[in-house]
Parts: C-alpha cells; structure tokens; sequence
C-alpha cells in the first residue's frame, strides 16, 4: 500500500516538474511548484523524514511561493501607468 | 525539436544513472535494504537507543536532533551565519533602492480579518516547533521560518502594518550572541567548543537534553527575526537615515 503511494506520488512529482517549466503564464508555474513541494512533503513522510518534510512545509510550499507570488504581483507591463 | 533533444538528453542521462547504481558491482541499495551496521549513522544510533546505557549520550529524544544540534553544533552555526549574510545583503540592496515599494495589490476585508484569527495560531506553533525540538520532529529552522511566514501574512494583509519593528534587530544580535556564548562556556567548562554542560535530565522532559533546547530556543528566534527582517527589508525597501 505505502509503495503504491509512493508511486504515484513519485510520478505526480515529476508530472507537475514539466508542467511548472511549460506553463505559459509565470502564476501557474508558481503554483505547480508549490504543488510539487507539497507532494515532497508527503514522500519525506512516507520515506520516514519528518525533520525534512517539516522544514519543506515551512519553507518549500510556504514561503517560497508567497515570496513568488508577492514578486510577480509587483512587476510591470512594459505598457502599464504608474 | 528542441523538445525532443531534451527528452531524449534527460532519458540517457536518467538510464546512465539507474544502470550504473543498480547494477551488479554498485553499492547502493534500493530504499530501506541498506543495513545501517556499515555506516557512520550505526553509531550515531547506537549512543541513543543502546539498552546497556542508562540514558543517551545527549539526553535527546529525537536522534536527528542530538546530531544536528550536540555533536554537529559547529555546523548549525555556520547555517545561521550563513542566513544572517544573506539578510546583510538584502539590506544592503534595500540601502541601494532607496525607495518606497508601492504595492499594486490592496488586501480584501477577507484576507485582513482572517489574519488577525490566524496569525496567533502560526506563531505558537512556531514557538512550539522549535521549544520541542530535541523531542519532536522539527526544530529551530523551521519554527524560525514559521515564525517569519507569520509576519509574511501580517504584511501582506495590512497597509498599516509596513513598519520595520527595530526590536527583530536586537532580538536577532542578542540571539546570534548567546549561541556564541553557550560555545564559549562549553569551551571553558568540557574544553570544547559547543560543551554540553548542562546535565541531561530525564529523557522525554521538556528541560532535558542539556544545551540542546537552549541552542534551538535561540536559532528559532535568530531565525524568525531574521526572516521578518529580510522581509521587512524586501517591503519597505529604506534605509532610516
């Protein structure tokens, strides 16, 4: 059971990978990667890792994207008033 | 075409890799067949789940810990010097911009009620992250880091609150010094740098594991202050003259 969890976690890890580097829009990208840090997450518990799945909590899917995303709200069109 | 180049660059590579590990000759094991009796963790193991000792060496619950913390302490502190570098540049680039970051995006009445609920309940489990590191898993760096995605939300969900608290700063450098401090009374007292010479207590206890909980208690906090500050830097973007 925990192998077949695994599994799919491994394969949905490495299907939102390609889909963070192909995603048109930058805000996709932010959140796939986001995704992909949570499911890491649930691979560091299944491979028996609290301390490192923890520390991914905190800093891989939280405040990496919110430091993404507070980035990319900031930035400009190159055609955008004030 | 590219895209092909690329599949088929990633799919030798990864092919390379796995015959080369798994093969016959290889050492490496697949997950969870390595018998730990060949490596260094055996002893790290050994010292704190050895039924013949009374207690562990380190008194610490959590063995991760007992190494991160006890036996490795020098390294820890070169992490958090590491960090405190990387906030003395992001001051420095805010000193460069000089100017007030204006944020496009003004926080909904949703975000800015939900924040005041939430934000106590982060930072008590921050706080309790990294009090209960030598027996749970966690520790300083993520409670730290917990403690500074708080102040995240703070500043994200109110205008008012863009202030750069001065007391992170002292909080940090009072932090940064105690940790040297502890190293310097284990030096004087056990002839190490990073003694524990506090005596271990009773396993499973909240004040056991001698220096370890006040080596974590304090990376948390430089932690957390730091992260704010590296935030507060990246928000207000000014120097006070």
């Amino acid at each position: 059971m925990i192998e077949i969890i695994g599994v799919i976690t491994g394969a949905l890890i490495i299907v939102f990978g390609i889909l963070a580097v192909e995603s048109k829009k930058l805000i996709n990208s932010v959140v796939y990667l986001s995704l992909l840090s949570l499911l890491s997450v649930l691979s560091f518990i299944i491979m028996k890792a609290p301390d490192v799945a923890i520390t991914e909590a905190v800093i891989g899917s939280g405040l990496v994207t919110f430091l993404f995303i507070i980035t990319l709200m900031q930035d400009k069109k190159a055609g955008d008033k004030k | 075409m590219k895209k092909i180049i690329a599949i088929l660059l990633t799919v030798a590579v990864a092919l390379f890799v796995f015959t080369n590990l798994y093969s016959g000759d290889s050492d490496f094991k697949a997950f969870g067949e390595k018998s730990l009796e060949e490596t260094v963790s055996k002893e790290f193991v050994n010292k704190t789940v050895d039924p013949q000792r009374v207690q562990p060496e380190t008194g610490s619950a959590n063995i991760v810990t007992s190494i991160v913390v006890n036996y490795r302490g020098f390294d820890t502190m070169g992490e958090v010097t590491v960090l405190f570098v990387s906030a003395l540049g992001v001051a420095l680039l805010g000193g460069v911009l000089r100017k007030k970051v204006t944020f496009r995006y003004k926080p909904g009445f949703i975000i800015n009620q939900g924040m005041k609920i939430i934000v106590g309940i982060i930072l008590i489990s921050g706080i309790y992250i990294f009090v209960h590191g030598h027996l749970t898993p966690g520790g300083g760096f993520p409670g730290g880091a917990m403690i500074g995605s708080a102040f995240l939300l703070m500043y994200l969900s109110d205008d008012k609150f863009r202030t750069r608290i001065a007391a992170f700063k002292v909080l940090e450098g009072l932090a940064g010094s105690l940790i040297m401090i502890v190293g310097l009374v284990g030096l004087s007292t056990g002839g190490y740098f990073l003694y524990n010479f506090l005596p271990n207590g009773e396993i499973g206890q909240l004040l056991s594991a001698g220096i370890v909980p006040v080596l974590y208690v304090l990376v948390g906090l430089k932690v957390g202050s730091e992260v704010s500050n590296i935030l507060g830097d990246f928000f207000i973007g000014e120097v006070e003259e």
